[in-house]
């Protein structure tokens, strides 16, 4: 019932009340509920995401810089963690080794100096040293729309190069000269 | 919302009322009066669920094939065994596997209870798109009777979300896999999802988006199994038994099955 209603019939004067006592219990009443409801369901959605997961870690230590030889792609890891360690004349890059046209594993062709993709056959850039490393990973054949993802890396106190792929560098939108995605080591 | 009820505020929420849309859900306004207070009591589901006299065409099968009737039958079929399966199953990881073998091959009838739930699903699944079909082919969701057909489009997706969290929960790799594909779609959701349209703008990621919110984590394991068991026995169930209430209270209230054109 409007409010207007109200009020005549509660003898009110419209002129001098705006509120009648009716009014003002409802509306408390129902922002109390309302807000109450609003809160819990805030509430409900922080709730759903625990602070401590019970899931394999997404960061993983590699051993140490001078295990890997210089200009070499090493797949070493490819099993437990499904990436390429990439060692250039100045640093390291973390490579997935997820294709990114549907997901399977590339392989690495030393001769042809390319990865490539048994599934549908996308060919991704073998070694060719710039800075950076912009080059390797890129793909150049099949229907791979971008390049390999890249992994976050650097190194860890006790000196390990250590991998997080849970952060995730991608080069079509230029996030490889982003701090992380390439490790400066020159040893 | 102008306190005198002449302001701005309260013609727009006139305008609302008026459209057709607000019609179609709330057919009349409501008096508060004691007789309708009385009626709120007397006039509700429960005790009108069946109509006192039924037109002679709401009886013959061939109209209405019973679609929606046998809808509602197996799902109260799956409530049923739904609810003696959980005597037993324990939804972890570790014991789900164990509990859904242990019911098909030692406890006594506990085969037949799950192979009744199981087929019971893929009935009600099956009948719901009949049900569709049938109410889509004779016109039967044109007014007065289109809120009604909301109201089921409603219920179709909370009968797909019970089949797909129901899927998970015999903890087999058809199952987890099953389920690892489906709530990958959700990083695509727009703007909760981190792949999704306008996602990553609002800050989303792989562990706080929409997946992260159904799996209960980055990967499909034992949260997962735990928050769909939850899903599938409590909260959709009593969202689609509302629906439903309002489904069928609207048949009645819409007049009545539909009539053959």
């Amino acid at each position: 019932m409007a409010n207007l209603d109200i009020l005549k019939q509660e003898g009110c004067d419209p002129k001098e009340h705006i509120w009648s006592r009716r009014n003002f219990l409802g509306l408390v009443g129902w922002s109390t509920v309302l807000g109450s409801l609003g809160i819990g369901t805030l509430a409900f959605g922080r709730f759903m995401y625990p602070r401590v997961l019970f899931e394999p870690r997404t960061t993983v230590k590699l051993g140490k810089p001078e295990e890997y030889i210089v200009n070499s792609v090493s797949e070493k890891w490819i099993k437990l963690y499904r990436l390429w360690l990439i060692r250039n004349p100045d640093g390291f890059v973390a490579q997935s080794a997820k294709c990114t046209h549907l997901g399977c594993t590339p392989r690495w062709l030393e001769s042809e100096n390319k990865f490539k993709c048994p599934c549908h056959g996308s060919g991704f850039r073998g070694l060719n040293y710039s800075p950076n490393n912009l080059f390797t990973g890129r793909n150049f054949e099949g229907p791979a729309p971008r390049p390999l993802e890249r992994f976050y890396i650097a190194l860890a106190e006790d000196g390990q190069i250590l991998v997080d792929f849970g952060r995730v560098f991608r080069g079509e939108r230029d996030e490889w000269i982003k701090a992380g995605a390439y490790l400066k080591y020159s040893g | 919302m102008a306190p005198n009820g002449n302001g701005p505020g309260e013609s727009f929420f006139e305008k609302v009322k008026e459209s057709p849309v607000w019609k179609s859900v709330f057919r009349h306004g409501y008096a508060d009066t004691p007789r309708n207070r009385i009626l709120q009591v007397s006039s509700n589901v429960f005790l009108h669920l069946h109509p006192s006299k039924l037109p002679r065409h709401a009886v013959r099968i061939r109209f209405t094939w019973c679609a929606g009737g046998v809808t509602f039958l197996f799902y109260l079929i799956l409530v049923v065994t739904g609810v003696i399966l959980m005597f037993y199953y324990r939804p972890t990881g570790e014991l789900a596997y164990q509990d859904m073998k242990y019911l098909q091959f030692d406890v006594p009838f506990g085969m037949i209870m799950r192979n009744m739930h199981r087929w019971a699903a893929h009935a009600m699944v099956i009948a719901v798109w009949i049900h569709m079909l049938r109410v889509f082919m004779t016109g039967s969701y044109k007014p007065p009777r289109e809120f009604n057909w909301v109201v089921g489009v409603n219920l179709l997706v909370f009968t797909l979300l019970l089949s797909f969290t129901g899927y998970l929960l015999p903890w087999d790799q058809l199952s987890i896999w099953a389920v690892t594909v489906g709530t990958n779609m959700a990083r695509a959701t727009p703007f909760v999802g981190h792949e999704g349209p306008f996602g990553e703008l609002l800050g989303m990621n792989a562990r706080y988006d929409a997946r992260a919110f159904l799996v209960g984590g980055r990967l499909v394991g034992g949260a997962t199994l735990l928050r769909f068991y939850v899903l599938h026995c409590i909260f959709i169930p009593i969202i689609a038994s509302v629906l439903m209430i309002v489904h069928f209270w609207r048949i009645r209230k819409d007049g009545g099955i539909s009539g053959p054109l």
